[in-house]
């Protein structure tokens, strides 16, 4: 093992994982992420907090990994290149693997564009993949960024992102390719509605053998509104919501439409679960967390394994 | 005034590895101020690339290689020896080079790096195509600058926002990462952007200050 990560022996004895999502508070309230991580116990291996997502200003990731931590669970702190130049970066890292956190999954970020300080200066030092490449190098190098070396390595289990549905298609795989060869331990995908085109992706995937080389969990998430559904469809970018995913919700009275929408993200994990390759689901029911128990036990996924206290 | 100084020799030649015939590309504007890219350095650079074994099929001087219109005019000049050449060497600011790779379906290397615009741009009306990085990153990229096209600055290919050749930030602005790849496809080079490019060299760039050093 290269860490003390649940979620990397979750993955190393081959059982499908589950990884859900915990979104910070918009202030300094820990008791909102210890409800939160509450909820999640026990029907997740680990769990991803987010690092300002949208780039609206939230708790940091590492500070809300912190307190969940305390309630027992294996947190993924989530860390972008969009505030953080290499230094910020390296300095985190190394304070969040001092921290006993196990996990962390590098991103480049939403644009701040879309966040709640629109006229914000982005850095972009680095790139994601870039990222993931340099916290490889100080885990398994013992190296800085600029070469230079270092006592006690940051023993984090590396994650990345990858959007299946994003343009250019034909790139997206060599995009993988790209995070695999940078040091990517395992990957979370965007959410999943077109299931068609996922598993066209995930046939790229195997073609060039790289699910033998990472663990690949397909993202899933359950949908509470039409609206919920329209809005993701014409305004989150990178999104790939097909018109029989809103007629279906369409379909059902007013007030069953949540219900269906949770049968609904059950229904595609059971699709995701028969792709070759597909080492686990990660589970974003952002701002629904209520919702995880429910759909990870009708989807046949519990008791969770828990090797890590 | 774009203000740009020839990259290191060693580098250009790796830009050049695997490529035997080379058509080589200057400009009488910035690039003949500065004396990076002018009339003298084509002429230096034909001899420098011959020296070490390479055919150069030919060469041009633009008046304004940024001037789109006018370059397309200069080259046709120029038809056969493009043809014959395996890639083009743009000694100019990364303008210059993008202006050429618009034009020529070849591969375009960049010879120069692009230090400041000196308070003025270049003649492109519609689109910023050059930040003045100082580390010009064209070689990687089929000649289209995500230093200035890309809302994220990405090296690596294109973010999970990418859609319908649209950046996610604006539908607006062209994604650069889908032009890039359409660019490298057609050229048969997407093998090119497999490769990991590592962290940049923003100490080149204006963050840093003003460039008073570097192109005393």
């Amino acid at each position: 093992m290269k860490t003390k990560s649940n979620l990397e022996r979750v993955l190393e004895s081959k059982i499908f994982a589950v990884t859900g999502e915990l979104g910070p508070p918009q202030s300094a309230d820990s008791e909102i992420v210890r409800r939160k991580a509450r909820i999640l116990k026990g029907h997740v291996d680990a769990f991803n907090v987010t690092d300002g997502q949208t780039a609206v200003v939230r708790m940091a990731s590492w500070a809300a990994c912190l307190i969940a931590k305390e309630e027992g669970l294996d947190p993924i702190v989530q860390m972008t290149c969009r505030d953080r130049n290499r230094i910020a970066l390296q300095m985190d890292v190394l304070g969040i693997a001092a921290l006993g956190i196990n996990n962390m999954l590098c991103l480049t970020g939403d644009h701040q564009k879309f966040g709640n300080h629109p006229t914000a200066k982005g850095v972009y030092d680095l790139d994601s993949i870039q990222l993931v490449k340099m916290v490889k190098d100080m885990r398994d190098e013992k190296k800085f960024q600029c070469g230079e070396e270092m006592a006690v390595e940051p023993r984090l289990f590396i994650g990345a992102a990858e959007n299946p549905f994003a343009d250019p298609f034909e790139f997206r795989v060599p995009r993988l390719a790209k995070k695999v060869a940078a040091g990517a331990d395992f990957i979370q995908t965007q959410i999943i509605y077109n299931v068609d085109k996922f598993a066209e992706w995930m046939k790229m995937v195997r073609d060039r053998g790289l699910h033998e080389k990472v663990k690949i969990l397909a993202g899933v998430a359950p949908i509470k509104s039409v609206g919920a559904a329209k809005y993701m469809k014409a305004r989150v970018p990178g999104m790939d919501v097909p018109d029989s995913v809103v007629a279906r919700l369409q379909g059902v009275p007013k007030e069953q439409v949540s219900k269906e929408g949770i049968k609904l993200c059950i229904d595609i994990i059971n699709q995701v679960r028969e792709i070759e390759g597909v080492a686990g689901i990660h589970l974003m029911a952002i701002e629904w967390e209520e919702v995880v128990p429910e759909i990870v036990e009708a989807a046949g996924l519990l008791p969770r394994p828990k090797f890590v206290p | 005034m774009l203000i740009s100084e020839q990259k290191p020799l060693e580098e250009i030649l790796s830009y050049l590895e695997g490529d035997k015939n080379v058509f080589i590309v200057g400009c009488k504007g910035c690039a003949e101020g500065w004396g990076s890219g002018g009339e003298k350095q084509v002429a230096e650079m034909k001899n420098t690339l011959q020296e070490k074994g390479k055919t150069v099929t030919g060469s041009v001087v633009v008046d304004m290689l940024c001037d789109a219109a006018l370059t397309k005019l200069k080259l046709r000049a120029y038809k056969k020896e493009v043809a014959a050449a395996d890639s083009i060497l743009v000694l100019t600011d990364g303008a210059g080079v993008q202006t050429v790779a618009e034009l020529v379906n070849k591969v375009v290397h960049p010879g120069c790096n692009t230090l400041s615009s000196g308070g003025a741009h270049a003649e492109w009306k519609e689109a910023e195509r050059c930040l003045e990085c100082g580390d010009c990153v064209l070689e990687f990229t089929g000649g289209l600058c995500p230093i200035a096209r890309c809302s994220k600055l990405l090296l690596n290919g294109p973010c999970g926002g990418s859609q319908g050749g649209k950046c996610e930030v604006n539908p607006d602005i062209p994604c650069v990462w889908q032009q890039i790849v359409d660019r490298l496809a057609k050229l048969g080079q997407l093998d090119k952007l497999e490769r990991i490019v590592a962290p940049k060299n923003w100490s080149v760039s204006l963050t840093s200050g003003p460039p008073v050093k570097r192109h005393s």
